[in-house]
């Protein structure tokens, strides 16, 4: 079971949240122009990622509040949790000079100033915004 | 006890060929639906210079996980025609194979516990009637008499109201099923090569002309992905997208114990199916874990939740201990069905989303699969489940109403 670390109430078993796929998927801005095919990305395609996922979580059984985490989907760690709203945090972007490098002989991406490290009750960011999705 | 009084080793099932430099064709992934595929190519369709390239072992993957529950009473005309199809299939394929892979049509109930899903079964049974497919609807006494173990008393949260019953469904041994294809696969001239991962595709423009693997480089004249968990990974590579997200799915099994599970029971409501395998132990499993995940591994509480269902079901379960439980890859689709056909990329075919019931399919998948490829247009058991129905909104939307998992 994943401890996921709630922006507003702190660690909790999973059984606490709903998953809510993946994050950052805009409402498209101009529906009545959209093709057969936008239409079908925005309704049934998303990103299934095999590494570091952006992706939506709501505590159902607590705050009843949306956030955004990064989570690996191999090691099922989770490396942020992120307001709604706010962007991605860039997990490369506090290792100045060190190579990002993917595959079987990749360093672990390093974590972004403050965010949690593992899925084992790490604190998480403060949310500094809660405003839409 | 020394070596000599060891039996002998039994005999390999299949070669294990070093890749060739080219194939007219070559599948990516060793799971039943690779192997099925490859079978057909080579036996309805005589293409017998090629390959199936699989990263791990032989049939590791779902193959090797799932529960193995084969039946056909899925709601749509579109899904009964396929999926009643591969049953005729299982029907026959022990002797075509000649691999006694003890397929046994010991039936599959569909428990109701709601009016809702009361409702709904009776709704699947017409429909089902209709499209050829055996069903019929139980009372809760009938069930009882089918099932003596179950709880059909009303001293539980969810009583059972009745339930779907098909007959000709049941399950088979899933290795021995991945064995059998491998064998006539390598006797028809298959290559199936092990430890071989594919890593990238070669193009010409947008048509497909080889394959990059940890073994070196393959040309092709054509490419079936069958890799299931990993379809969006590889379509990746291609240069395309799929509407598929990759979730673990679990299940476990008990020790050994007498026979004492006739048939077959899976109940949506509260959340469990359980069968009694050949050797003994109760083998069980209920929905996927809510996140997208890679790990073959899933979340413990999800195989808590299933064995409250399964206990208050079978209250004879109740000092039964799990012996192991495990986790796949499946790959889901937004309507529960497949995706079978042509991709985006030219010579380029893909099977895919079969999600949490795709061992059933096996066989059908792979006739119809092996018909697109060698063809290049799709049988007509697969057409409807083209990748344009996301587009087309032409869904085939299984979800609730084929009874849902596996
Ligand atoms: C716990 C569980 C229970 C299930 N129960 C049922 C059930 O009762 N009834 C039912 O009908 N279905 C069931 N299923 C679903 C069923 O197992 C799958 O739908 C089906 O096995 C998928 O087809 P496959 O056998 O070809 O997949 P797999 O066996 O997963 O084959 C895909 C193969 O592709 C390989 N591969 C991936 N990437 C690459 C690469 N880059 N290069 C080379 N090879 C690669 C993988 O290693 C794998 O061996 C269950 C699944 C699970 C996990
Ligand atoms: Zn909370």
């Amino acid at each position: 079971m994943l401890l996921i670390s709630c922006p507003n109430c702190g660690p909790r078993d999973e059984t606490e949240f709903h998953y809510g796929g993946q994050a950052h998927i805009a409402y498209p801005e101009n529906p009545n122009e959209l093709r057969d095919r936008e239409w079908a990305e925005y309704l049934f395609y998303r990103e299934n990622t095999k590494g570091t996922f952006a992706e939506r979580w709501v505590h159902s059984t607590g705050c009843r509040q949306w956030f955004n985490m990064l989570r690996d989907t191999v090691s099922y760690d989770i490396h942020s949790i992120y307001a709604m709203g706010q962007q991605r945090p860039d997990l490369q972007a506090d290792k100045p000079g060190e190579f990002s490098q993917t595959g079987e002989f990749g360093q672990e991406p390093g974590l972004a100033p403050g965010a949690a490290t593992t899925s084992t009750g790490a604190a998480t960011t403060a949310p500094t915004s809660s405003e839409g999705v | 006890m020394s070596a000599d009084h060891l039996p002998e080793h039994p005999d390999f099932l299949w070669r294990n060929p070093d890749p060739k430099k080219s194939y007219d064709a070559v599948i990516v992934g060793g799971g039943g639906h690779g192997l099925a595929t490859a079978y057909y190519l080579a036996k309805n369709h005589g293409m017998t210079n090629i390959a199936i390239l699989e990263k791990g072992w032989l049939a590791g993957g779902n193959m090797a996980r799932n529960t193995t529950i084969i039946r056909s009473n899925y709601l749509w005309d579109e899904s009964a025609a396929i999926y009643e199809h591969a049953l005729k299939l299982w029907e026959i394929l022990p002797e075509e194979l000649e691999y006694d892979f003890l397929f046994s049509q010991r039936g599959v109930m569909n428990l109701a516990h709601t009016l809702g899903d009361v409702r709904e079964s009776v709704r699947r049974v017409g429909a089902n009637r209709l499209n050829g497919v055996d069903a019929e609807w139980l009372d809760p006494q009938q069930v009882k008499e089918l099932c003596p173990i179950l709880n059909i008393s009303d001293n539980i949260r969810y009583p059972v109201m009745g339930a779907t019953y098909q007959p000709r469904a049941g399950i088979a041994k899933h290795d021995h099923v991945a064995w059998a294809f491998a064998r006539k696969c390598d006797e028809l001239g298959v290559d199936i090569i092990q430890n071989c991962e594919v890593t990238g595709f070669i193009k010409d423009g947008n048509r497909v002309t080889g394959v990059k693997t940890t073994r070196g480089t393959i040309n092709t004249e054509k490419v079936g992905l069958c890799a299931a968990g990993h379809s969006s990974v590889l379509a990746e590579m291609a240069g395309f997208r799929l509407p598929i997200q990759s979730h673990p799915l679990q299940a476990l099994v008990s020790e050994l114990h007498e026979p004492v599970h006739p048939t077959v029971v899976m109940s949506n409501h509260v959340h469990v199916y359980v069968s009694q395998a050949h050797k003994g132990e109760l083998v069980m499993g209920a929905g996927v874990d809510s996140y997208n995940g890679y790990g073959q591994r899933g979340s413990f509480h999800v195989i808590e939740e299933q064995m409250a269902a399964a206990v208050e079901l079978f209250p004879i379960f109740a000092r039964a201990h799990v012996l192991r439980t495990w986790g796949g890859i499946v790959d889901t689709t937004l309507d529960a069905s497949p995706i079978v056909g042509l991709s985006p990329v030219e010579n380029m075919f893909v099977n895919c989303g079969w999600g949490t019931g795709g061992f059933k399919g096996t066989p059908a998948a792979g006739l119809t699969f092996a018909h697109t490829i060698a063809t290049g247009a799709p049988h007509k058991l697969n057409k409807p489940f083209a990748l344009e129905r996301f587009e087309t909104g032409a869904l085939i939307d299984e979800h609730g109403a084929a009874a849902v998992a596996h």
